[in-house]
């Protein structure tokens, strides 16, 4: 079928702010479809609320808007823009969800807008349970014994008919929030109540459970004429029980006969036709370890996480390919742009073994679960390569950035046997680090199988592993030896700590004997065909394949790794942004990156893409090889600069800031230098190793004081302490890991906190604006309102940190990119932290202020001038709009995670708002974070002494808007005294009706809760924002949040003024 | 023990002996698919070849009963790793053990992927699979150059006429290396197969009066099969309703005057789209075939092409002018593969009026 020449104008929904089970891959497959659809010169309309992103950038789309996604605002965009068409495949559930909701309501046929990529009819028949199991059984595929319900009792009935455990999963929710398996009464009714509530339709699928069984999942396509291929299969090492994004999963699948294969490969193809989908589709199965029954566990009729992997994994671009077939194209007409010879008809076939690695918050959440359940918690992913499977985990592992390098990282050879029999019963991410360790004492794969249920052939794999460990330590390193511990991909320390050598004598003997990482290329089929696209990953023991190229210039862009809380996509848009820019300038650009999520690694964005973990010495092999004219750190946050020192030891020129000018902002006494002779005021500190030393500078200095380790992105471990016991606390977490760099100790000072991005070219700094964050100082910046341009503070200010940021700037010879925060107390402005690097503001602040600062950044490490390129130096002018960013957390995915904000980052993703008022653009700051207020007018307040006073302000604001307010005893009697109408109710501990029963009671819009100073320990206060959060009630803990909530509140507007992004002016 | 491929080009690899530690000299193709290695190494068109398994992980679920014919049929097995620990329910051994059982040697642990280039490049080619570390290139190469595949149909098809009870139609399956699954697929359906030796006349056939006739797949150059040829032509000449699998797809076309011609590196894997010319609907096909049908040099009179592969443009079908007569190059009956397909044994069946 030709190209439908009917639609020339696409509204493109994109997945909103990152939270867990929605992340980058929607930002990748977004970008790709935009782009592929512009290729057709289409043009494209872009909304999306996160600013972080790359398909949010002028050059993606026509149109831009970063605006909540909500109807009314999409409502508002097809209005104005009228679109022909609205392509809702590529956002997530959460575009999938809009996009209904406009069909259903009749909007898109009153004016005469079309869905394109898949119908409403597909789209309800895949997603509605009832709906979907009726479809399944049309068509004779299984599905296990399920009953929609509506209510708890009903639910109850069904299970007692069909037996515990069972499984249940709310409709229409992300990354299955508010699912679970319940083995009791008990649990199934806890678990329901809570479905019941998050599920946009008050529906909640109760299923047999079939835990235990093969996890197995087919990326499909389908074209308008009928033709279907499956992209890729895909195997999940735990087994079902364990949602996918939380499983380790590999590709192909590894366990299946072909006649296994087959059976499901044809059961997704009879479903994607069933249900008439055109695009992608992904299908999940269970499937009976011993027998041939399966069942069909779940369909998503979109672009998804899976399908971001498969694309990666086989080199087929599944979002581009879709957004092609929306526009009528049937597969044979499309080319694959691998080969550049055959056609997107036809399925990869895979010459290697590709292993995922979810990465989990647990490092951040310390007090979370880490038990994996059906409702996932990763907020990342690593996806390694190899031409054996035991290579690839290995790989995967140490692209973790976890301090994990190989199956020994978490040691567990302290439990008894006892105990690491029960050890191996949890199911959690240590999982495969257990198995290691049984399977060092010697305990039977069947053993394993029979409590894990993962296929012995894995079991087998992770012994071959283990069996190496022991090699190593016992048997003398015969070249041989080496070999095969490097082709199952031991990372050369690792080698170097079991044999007792030297990491450098283990490269040594490795280069002496020609045992080198070679090349291979990812090229969708097995070597039939010729491939153009230099998509590599390395291995052991092969030749050689990547084309030695020596253009011009070369450089060498280091990515940003697995996106983890304090790490996120905001580090691959500039990562994404300064190899074009890199590009633009003649340079041969090369990428390397382990993350299948992001833009960074499709196959087109770089000359050439390296997909390998980001270790000195997996890096070390690739600038063997391309010996590149320089390395550019500066854009992949932490992960990259952490690179820096091996990187100059490698003979690898960094480009731009210097490494030492590095060090100058991280190391506490070269930067205190720095602060002297630029004659800049900070908060009184020092750096010390131990509790000791800790508590000796914090009573030097008085409590409070902020206690954290260097060179950390995020906040990690970052604690405001009160007195020596929380300094006894806190430095015993952060030294779990040992430290390379000394602990700071500073004052904790309370004033406004200041944020300023800004390009120095060595002479010359431009500040494309200052930004000034709601809550006060002690909320770490991720986690702050932000706002620009700064609202609050006087010219006087503005100027101090304008003639501050220079100096540091010169002081440490950046080039490049600065990111520095301040704190304004009684008028003075001190400085908390500089990174010379790129942060995670850059985006948002290159959109609204219409400055492509990465652009500019990687131009003047090449050498250009700001006054060269014809920019203004200093601040910049400021933009027409004030824009808020406003941080959006996912506690309500980390059953025991503690939500309250404080200087450690705790938020997964953000959103925009933006609008010629700073009222509205807080209202679309709160609107896009999903905070949509009132329902019930109902709020409790429980806050700490020192908070009252203000709390009595946001109390009467809140009775004004309507609120009735409930308090627990000293709040109340507080609130009550300044002449708030507030309800007295029961503390937990007290008896019904306490505050826990209002909770659960679902008419409680909102509940403020400020803990007390340092860690809430008290059992109240952290049981009330956990049972708020996880009964999707919103919870705030800091003052300031709650004033400008407040704020936002009394100034809501049913229409909103739009932005256009792509219309923003460059200075 | 170490093991040696050493290709016509000079090329030699150095890996582990698998299987039997026997000398070969073969024909070397590869095969992508990922899974399916057991169906791939019983099926009878392997004969006279050595295979290279693209995908590395090889023997994952073992030897299950999977099998495509009663034995193994390839001259040599290469693999870049072996499995050491099958899994699978129904596993009953080893990859390892077969190959020593049937007495094929195999070598592990090579570059595979190299390997593929090298045959993709240069064509397929002949090599020799050896164990002797002293061998002497030199004296190989000519001997490589010499080998031929011969007529290799005579080796895999059965001995003597068998039958597959049904209620249904009757056909007769000309067994020319016919996979299993074959027969199966008819006999699924309810058709009573009969199962003939290659050679068979194709007077004998028509006697027993067939509902349909299937030429089935098989290994070699079709132009070696002249005595079936002369038979295929009269089956040809009956008013029987033929369908016919890869060899005797080519085996068709030669028998009407149509031209083959040997593949620079064939197709051999689970990936292939095919196009049906008429419905223009691309199906998946599972391949196995180093010669194709000129479709330039076809008598469109005689017969004209009614599937094409998508990626290269050769000939995947033929429809018969005047004839119920069809005959695709790739295979319906997947095992291993797609079972897109599998259609086609209904559409047999039409024409010879079941239902």
């Amino acid at each position: 079928m030709p190209k439908n020449k009917k639609i020339k104008k696409v509204l493109v929904i994109g997945s909103g702010p990152i939270v867990i089970g929605q992340a980058a891959e929607f930002d990748y497959a977004g970008t790709q479809a935009c782009r592929s659809l512009k290729e057709e010169g289409i043009e494209v309309v872009l909304v999306n609320s996160n600013p972080a992103t790359i398909m949010t950038d002028k050059e993606i789309a026509d149109e831009v808007y970063i605006e909540p996604l909500t109807v009314k605002v999409l409502e508002q965009i097809i209005l104005k823009e009228e679109p022909d068409s609205v392509l809702p495949t590529l956002g997530g559930q959460a575009g999938l969800n809009l996009g209904m909701e406009l069909a259903e309501s009749g909007f898109l046929e009153k004016h005469g807008v079309q869905l394109i990529g898949t119908t409403a009819e597909t789209i309800f028949r895949a997603e509605d349970r009832q709906a979907f199991k009726e479809t399944m059984e049309k068509i004779g595929e299984p599905c296990a014994p399920s009953l929609v319900v509506h209510n708890v009792e009903d639910g109850i009935a069904f299970t007692n008919t069909i037996g515990y455990p069972v499984v249940l999963r709310p409709a229409y929710t992300l990354g299955g929030s508010g699912g679970g398996i319940a083995h009791n009464e008990t649990e199934l009714i806890d678990t329901l109540k809570n479905g019941l509530r998050l599920s946009r339709v008050g529906e909640v699928l109760v299923e047999r459970c079939i835990a235990g069984w093969k996890e197995i999942e087919y990326e499909v396509m389908r074209d308008a004429n009928g033709n279907c291929i499956t992209v890729c299969n895909m195997e999940n090492i735990d087994p079902v029980g364990v949602h996918t994004g939380d499983s380790i999963v590999v590709a192909p699948s590894q366990t299946l006969g072909d006649k296994e294969y087959q059976m499901l490969r044809t059961s997704a193809l009879n479903i994607i036709s069933e249900l008439n989908i055109t695009g992608g589709c992904n299908v999940q199965y269970a499937l009976h370890p011993t027998t041939f029954e399966y069942c069909v566990i779940e369909v998503n009729p979109r672009v998804s996480r899976s399908s971001a992997l498969a694309s990666k994994a086989t080199g087929y671009p599944i979002a581009k390919v879709a957004a092609k077939i929306a526009l009528g194209y049937t597969l044979d007409e499309i080319k694959n742009a691998i080969t550049g010879k055959t056609y997107a008809s036809f399925e990869p076939m895979l010459d290697y073994c590709v292993v995922k690695i979810p990465r989990l918050p647990f490092d951040k959440f310390i007090t979370a679960k880490r038990t994996l359940t059906t409702q996932m918690k990763a907020t990342g992913e690593v996806m390694s390569i190899c031409t054996n499977f035991e290579g690839a985990l290995m790989k995967a592992i140490r692209s973790l950035e976890q301090h994990v390098d190989s199956l020994m990282s978490y040691d567990f050879s302290e439990l008894t046997d006892k105990e690491l029999s029960k050890q191996l019963e949890i199911v959690d991410d240590r999982r495969i680090w257990v198995i290691a360790e049984a399977l060092r004492r010697g305990v039977s794969y069947e053993k394993i199988h029979e409590v894990t249920m993962i296929d012995l052939w894995f079991i087998d794999k992770l012994a071959i592993l283990v069996e190496m460990e022991k090699r190593l330590r016992t048997e003398e390193l015969s070249v041989e030896l080496l070999k095969e511990a490097k082709r199952i991909e031991y990372p050369d320390n690792v080698i170097a700590s079991l044999t007792g050598r030297t990491e450098e004598e283990i490269r040594d003997l490795r280069y002496k004997n020609g045992i080198t990482a070679a090349f291979k290329i990812v090229d969708t089929c097995a070597a039939e065909f010729e491939a153009s696209t230099p998509y590599y990953y390395s291995c052991f023991g092969s030749e050689d394949e990547a084309v030695q190229t020596n253009p011009e210039k070369k450089v060498l862009v280091l990515g940003s790794g697995p996106i983890r809380i304090g790490q996120g996509i905001e580090f691959d848009y500039c990562s994404v942004h300064s190899t074009w820019a890199f590009a633009k300038e003649g340079y041969e650009t090369i990428i390397v990156n382990n993350n299948p999520e992001t833009v960074s690694t499709d196959f087109d964005v770089a000359d050439k893409l390296y997909f390998e973990p980001l270790t000195p010495e997996d890096v070390e092999n690739i600038v063997r090889l391309e010996k590149p004219d320089g390395a550019v750190v500066q854009f992949g946050g932490q992960t990259a600069i952490k690179l820096t020192e091996s990187l100059m030891k490698m003979g690898v020129k960094i480009l731009g800031t210097k490494a030492e000018d590095v060090d100058a902002a991280e190391d506490r006494e070269l930067f205190d230098q720095i602060l002297e002779q630029t004659e800049i005021p900070r908060a009184a500190g020092g750096t010390v190793f131990t509790a000791e030393e800790a508590k000796a500078v914090a009573n030097r200095l008085g409590y409070p004081v902020l206690v954290r380790p260097s060179y950390v992105l995020g906040g990690q471990g970052m604690q405001i302490a009160l007195n020596d016991e929380e300094i006894e606390e806190f430095m015993e977490v952060i030294n779990r890991y040992a430290q390379d760099h000394p602990i700071l100790v500073d004052k904790y000072l309370q004033g406004k906190e200041i944020e300023v991005d800004a390009v120095c070219d060595g002479t010359d700094v431009l500040i494309p604006g200052i930004m000034e964050h709601i809550e006060r100082t002690g909320v770490h910046s991720g986690d702050s309102i932000s706002v620009y341009p700064a609202p609050t503070i006087d010219e006087n200010i503005k100027a101090t940190i304008v003639e501050y940021t220079k100096r540091l700037a010169k002081a440490l010879h950046v080039v490049g990119l600065i990111n520095i925060q301040f704190i304004v107390m009684d008028g003075e402005v001190y400085v908390i932290e500089v990174n010379p690097r790129s942060s995670r503001t850059v985006p948002y602040i290159s959109k609204v202020t219409g400055i492509p600062i990465v652009d500019l950044a990687t131009k003047v490490i090449i050498g250009n001038t700001l006054k060269g390129m014809g920019y203004p130096t200093g601040l910049a002018p400021e933009a027409e709009y004030i824009a808020i960013k406003m941080p959006v957390f996912s506690f309500e995915k980390l059953r025991g995670a503690e939500i309250s904000l404080g200087p450690e980052m705790k938020s997964t993703g953000e959103c925009l708002g933006i609008a010629k008022t700073f009222n509205e653009a807080l209202y679309k700051a709160f609107l896009g974070a999903g905070v949509i207020l009132p329902k019930h007018k109902q709020m409790i307040m429980t806050v700490k002494d020192a908070d009252k006073p203000e709390a009595a302000e946001v109390a009467k604001r809140f009775e004004a808007l309507g609120y009735k307010i409930y308090a627990t005893r000293s709040t109340a009697k507080f609130l009550q005294k300044e002449g708030v109408d507030a309800r007295r109710v029961n503390k937990i501990s007290q008896e019904s009706p306490n505050v826990m029963d209002l909770i659960l009671g679902h008419k409680i819009d909102l509940v403020i809760d400020t803990p007390t100073q340092g860690r809430d320990k008290s059992r109240d206060g952290f049981l009330i924002r956990r049972n708020a959060i996880e009964t999707g009630v919103h919870c705030l803990t800091s003052m300031d949040t709650a004033n400008a909530l407040a704020l936002s509140l009394e100034n809501a507007s049913e229409e909103m003024t739009l932005v256009d992004i792509a219309k923003v002016k460059n200075i | 023990m170490k093991a040696f491929l050493i290709l016509e080009d000079g090329t030699v690899f150095e890996g582990v002996s698998i299987g039997s530690q026997k000398e070969i000299i073969s024909e070397i193709v590869f095969n992508t698919s990922m899974t399916g290695y057991l169906e791939v190494l019983t099926d009878p068109s392997y004969a006279g070849q050595a295979v290279v398994m693209t995908y590395p992980l090889i023997g994952n679920y073992g030897i299950t009963p999977d099998m495509e014919s009663a034995r193994p049929w390839p001259n040599g097995y290469i693999v870049r790793e072996l499995s050491r620990m099958p899994s699978n329910f129904r596993c009953e051994g080893t990859i390892q053990d077969f190959l020593k059982e049937y007495d094929i040697p195999g070598i592990a642990g090579i570059d595979t992927r190299t390997l593929t280039k090298i045959l993709r490049n240069k064509g397929t080619m002949n090599g020799m699979i050896t164990t002797n570390e002293g061998y002497h290139i030199e004296e190989i190469i000519p001997k490589l150059k010499a080998y031929k595949t011969g007529n290799v149909v005579e080796k895999v098809t059965c001995d003597e006429k068998s039958v597959l009870k049904g209620k249904g139609k009757r056909v007769a399956l000309l067994d020319l290396g016919a996979k299993q699954n074959i027969a199966r697929s008819l006999n699924n359906r309810g058709c009573e197969v009969t199962i003939y030796p290659a050679y068979t006349k194709a007077e004998e056939i028509l006697a027993e009066k067939p509902d349909g006739i299937m030429l089935s797949n098989g290994p070699g150059d079709p132009k070696e099969c002249r005595d079936i040829i002369e038979e295929v032509r009269k089956l040809y000449g009956s008013d029987v309703p033929i369908f016919a699998i890869c060899l005797g797809h080519q085996l068709m076309a030669l028998a009407t005057g149509a031209d083959t011609y040997k593949l620079k590196y064939g197709h051999r894997g689970g990936n292939h789209p095919v196009k049906d010319l008429e419905t223009g609907r691309v199906y998946i096909s599972s391949q196995n075939h180093g010669y194709a049908v000129d479709d330039q040099a076809l008598d469109k009179k005689i017969a004209v092409p009614a599937f094409t592969n998508v990626n290269d443009g050769t000939n995947e079908g033929l429809r018969y002018i005047g004839k119920n007569i069809f005959t695709v190059q790739f295979h319906p009956e997947a095992c291993p593969g797609p079972q897109d397909s599998a259609y086609l044994f209904d559409k047999f069946i039409t024409m010879m009026g079941g239902n």
